[in-house]
């Protein structure tokens, strides 16, 4: 990009598509959901930039979650999958070089984390995180096992369908998202107040991946698509003009 | 004119930390044992090095022992670490962006930091020194973004682009970090009489 130029703003986001913030039926959210309206204002420098990863930050086994937290000639337990697709933003392009981050609970539905005590096992070779880069056509893969489904503390016999959040940068912070992908055919999916927090069915078929048995590797793991799309952004103006000039 | 629509957001959960922060979730040793965004200063960063502390705190008067937050902010010269800073090269001691958990048990969180220099509004006007604060957490479907400003720059925060434009100007206050020797105190509140603002950015 040419000095003089300063990178342009994303489009509004859609707050009839995201979830709202009071969603009386997750019911965490009656307290932590502000009750004041947002203010809105275009994005400045400070929103149309964000931090930018390289590849060269990434280790051999940070996309592979059977392996990554595995004992030396070991591999996690569970149906062995692969999740792979593009990050595109509102135009259909690719966003290249977009950090994504993930985590899971194992095959039994149980997190590597202090705060869970599921009665359900660990795996001694399965953490749960994962992380990976998109390359130039934006294009991201990681291995994993398919999560379990876990009950959890809302209403008195509420379970999370299997899932694999994802936390993604784009280039500008205002582009941030985390959300959470679901898979194909799942029962819980139409049942979970987390997922009816989003109040669009469409909205909600966006994020469960769906089987893709082209890209399976045969004999070792199934493969789940996965597309995520981010804001798109105006075009570039010069920093001299008004907006929308 | 047809338009993808941008992925739904999610609530990070209760259990963010293990993907964001992963020595803090217990798993030590994960990607070398740096959590991502832990150190914003990486040399000898120029500018005024500062701490931002505080909580973030529900509706009940709670605060969150499970929310983490992510910062975003211009170098101590008011140029942003991005491929796309156009005005000139950041600090590259500098990273300008930071990621925290608030503490199991207090319920605190804490950046080291610069304090940022001030940075244009579109129309050329200089905003008042701010960081981007993006908070997400169990209970939270779409993170919150608000901003932090300084009590020590009253003149620049009282000509402020944004913060002069706000209508309910008694809500202000909610955005100012207070200041006490290298510290800032800076706290959120989700929702009730003091509520922080919250922008649609």
């Amino acid at each position: 990009m040419t000095k003089g130029f300063k990178p342009g703003t994303f489009f509004q986001r859609d707050f009839d598509w995201h979830p709202p913030p009071l969603t009386p039926g997750y019911k965490t959210s009656i307290a932590r959901s502000p009750q004041r309206a947002r203010i809105a204002f275009d994005n400045t420098m400070t929103e149309a930039t964000g931090p930018v990863f390289g590849h060269g930050m990434l280790g051999d086994l940070d996309n592979d979650l059977t392996l990554n937290y595995a004992r030396p000639g070991q591999s996690a337990q569970g149906p062995r999958i692969i999740l792979h697709g593009h990050v595109l933003d509102q135009e259909a392009r690719p966003v290249p070089n977009a950090l994504l981050e993930c985590w899971q609970a194992n095959a039994g539905g149980r997190y590597r984390h202090k705060k869970d005590g599921y009665l359900a096992p660990l795996d001694p070779d399965f953490g749960g995180c994962g992380r990976t880069i998109t390359d130039e056509r934006g294009y991201y893969a990681i291995r994993t096992i398919q999560p379990g489904p876990y009950p959890w503390p809302n209403a008195v016999n509420d379970w999370r369908p299997a899932h694999i959040h994802f936390s993604l940068f784009g280039q500008g912070f205002a582009q941030r998202l985390i959300t959470q992908v679901y898979f194909e055919g799942d029962p819980h999916i139409a049942l979970c107040p987390i997922v009816n927090t989003i109040p669009d069915k469409a909205a909600i078929d966006t994020l469960v991946a769906k089987l893709d048995m082209n890209h399976t590797a045969p004999m070792d793991a199934r493969a789940y698509r996965m597309d995520f799309v981010l804001r798109g952004r105006r075009q570039t103006m010069f920093e001299n003009k008004m907006e929308g000039m | 004119m047809r338009y993808l629509k941008e992925s739904p957001s999610q609530t990070a959960g209760p259990y963010v930390h293990i993907g964001c922060v992963p020595s803090f979730a217990g798993l030590e040793g994960m990607y070398g044992g740096n959590d991502l965004g832990k150190s914003m200063i990486t040399g000898d960063a120029r500018g005024e090095r500062i701490t931002i502390e505080g909580h973030v705190i529900d509706g009940t008067g709670t605060p969150l022992k499970d929310a983490m937050l992510e910062i975003w902010q211009a170098d101590a010269a008011g140029l942003f670490h991005s491929p796309e800073e156009t005005r000139g090269d950041a600090d590259p001691a500098f990273t300008g962006w930071g990621r925290q958990p608030t503490d199991a048990v207090t319920g605190r969180y804490r950046f080291e930091t610069v304090k940022p220099g001030a940075v244009p509004w579109p129309d050329g006007r200089m905003q008042a020194p701010h960081i981007l604060v993006w908070i997400v957490a169990r209970g939270i479907n779409l993170g919150l973004s608000t901003r932090i400003y300084f009590s020590d720059e009253e003149s620049a925060n009282s000509a402020d682009p944004l913060l002069s434009r706000i209508e309910h100007q008694n809500r202000v206050p909610t955005l100012i970090a207070r200041r006490d020797g290298a510290t800032y105190h800076f706290d959120i509140h989700l929702q009730g009489p003091d509520e922080t603002i919250f922008f649609d950015i």
